[in-house]
């Protein structure tokens, strides 16, 4: 499980939050609130690691995220606002590339299934400079549906998606709470479950 | 859950660069184009003179696979940086410096190695004997890539910075002057040890300055 202690946020001169604690147990959902410029995206990105906090801890299992040789990174998929996807590359291509840089070799196949899961059916081949942003958040989500990893962290992943594909990704976050799965999800959309344990952050501004 | 693995990853950074670039082939050639005409101007622009031309080759060549290569470098983690890959290479379980690896062996195979292999073409307008032709290929060939290795640490420490491509320039071409001075002179033992030297230490100081300007 994730535990943070008094998480301390300074961008430049500007003291964005203080005293954040929280903990995360498997089946747990946190909905990360707060209006724009109060931390939400500098939240998550210390939880991944992309940046120090100022003060206070993160605790994976017990220990500190950036253990030398922790599981921490490999049980832990982050899926920012800049979502990596690539232009260039299909969106099989892509989602092929984004789980091999994490180390996780998948077939041809389960890829092209997890993209027709996410609706992306038929366009698995095209690349992702026709694909709408829509689309392309999608076939990022789609990486979830594959890693299989314990904690997510998503940053405003519901932006820019219809509803009906809104309703997936939130059927995929209930089935992955009830398979004792973890999630902190940054989002001004309101998210509703009938199972999990669910929680809320919500950081002044 | 499937354990990630070192190899898998390793195989599919140098998998997406190469597919990356073959996709974007104008900025590969580009960079190949400008080297062959930087290369072509001397002899136009001098005396041609062959026994000048013949003195000058070398140094010739090597300042423009210098000059060619530092154009490479600006788009090396630029394009991954805007779109979120770089986050991502951050986040992986495995070592950075590794990943940087894989991207810079790609980047050599495909701005580097044809540097190298145009290079006799481009010996024979300064009327180069076999011999000299072989040397400077040859130092090229182990040359080239502590360019692009040292060139990654610049890359890295400007990512992020309005006019980087300047600052680039001035962070790494004085870095370089050892690798040419052996280079063009045709040190090959000292190339070579420059080489070694920063296949081991530039991938790993080049991921420390990426974590920084992603910070």
């Amino acid at each position: 499980m994730l535990e943070t202690s008094n998480l301390e946020c300074v961008r430049g001169n500007r003291t964005i939050f203080r005293d954040v604690s929280f903990a995360v147990r498997p089946g747990d959902c946190f909905r990360l609130t707060g209006p724009n410029g109060s931390g939400k995206t500098s939240l998550l990105r210390m939880l991944c690691g992309l940046l120090s906090p100022a003060r206070g801890t993160i605790c994976w299992k017990g220990a500190a995220i950036d253990t030398p040789d922790g599981e921490y990174f490999s049980v832990m998929t982050y899926i920012g606002h800049r979502h990596g996807v690539k232009d260039e590359l299909t969106a099989l291509e892509n989602l092929r590339v984004s789980s091999g840089l994490h180390g996780i070799e998948i077939s041809r196949e389960s890829a092209a299934a997890a993209l027709e899961r996410m609706g992306l059916g038929g366009r698995e081949n095209l690349p992702a400079r026709f694909l709408s942003e829509g689309e392309r958040r999608r076939v990022a989500l789609a990486r979830l549906r594959i890693c299989r990893t314990s904690l997510w962290l998503l940053d405003e992943v519901m932006a820019s998606l219809d509803r009906a594909s809104m309703e997936s990704v939130q059927l995929m976050l209930a089935d992955h709470l009830a398979a004792g799965g973890m999630a902190i999800v940054a989002t001004h959309q309101e998210m509703n479950f009938s199972n999990g344990r669910f929680q809320r952050i919500e950081l002044a501004a | 859950m499937n354990r990630p693995s070192y190899i898998v990853m390793f195989r599919w950074v140098v998998w997406r660069e190469i597919v990356l670039a073959w996709r974007r082939k104008s900025d590969v050639l580009s960079t190949l184009a400008f080297f062959v005409i930087v290369v072509s101007l001397f002899p136009l622009g001098m005396d041609p003179d062959s026994r000048v031309l013949r003195t000058i080759a070398p140094g010739v060549v090597w300042v423009s696979a210098l000059l060619a290569s530092m154009l490479a470098l600006g788009r090396l983690f630029a394009s991954d940086y805007a779109d979120g890959t770089l986050e991502q290479m951050l986040i992986a379980p495995q070592p950075l410096g590794l990943i940087v690896a894989g991207k810079l062996l790609a980047q050599w195979l495909v701005t580097g190695l044809p540097l190298v292999l145009i290079s006799p073409l481009l010996g024979l307008q300064f009327g180069l004997s076999t011999e000299g032709t072989r040397l400077m290929a040859v130092s090229l060939f182990a040359g080239v890539p502590a360019l692009t290795l040292i060139g990654a640490i610049g890359a890295a420490l400007t990512l992020g910075i309005r006019g980087g491509g300047v600052l680039l320039a001035l962070i790494v071409l004085p870095l370089c002057i050892p690798v040419l001075v052996f280079g063009a002179g045709g040190n090959m033992a000292l190339v070579g040890a420059v080489l070694a030297l920063t296949v081991v230490f530039a991938p790993w100081a080049a991921a420390s300055a990426l974590r920084v300007a992603v910070e």
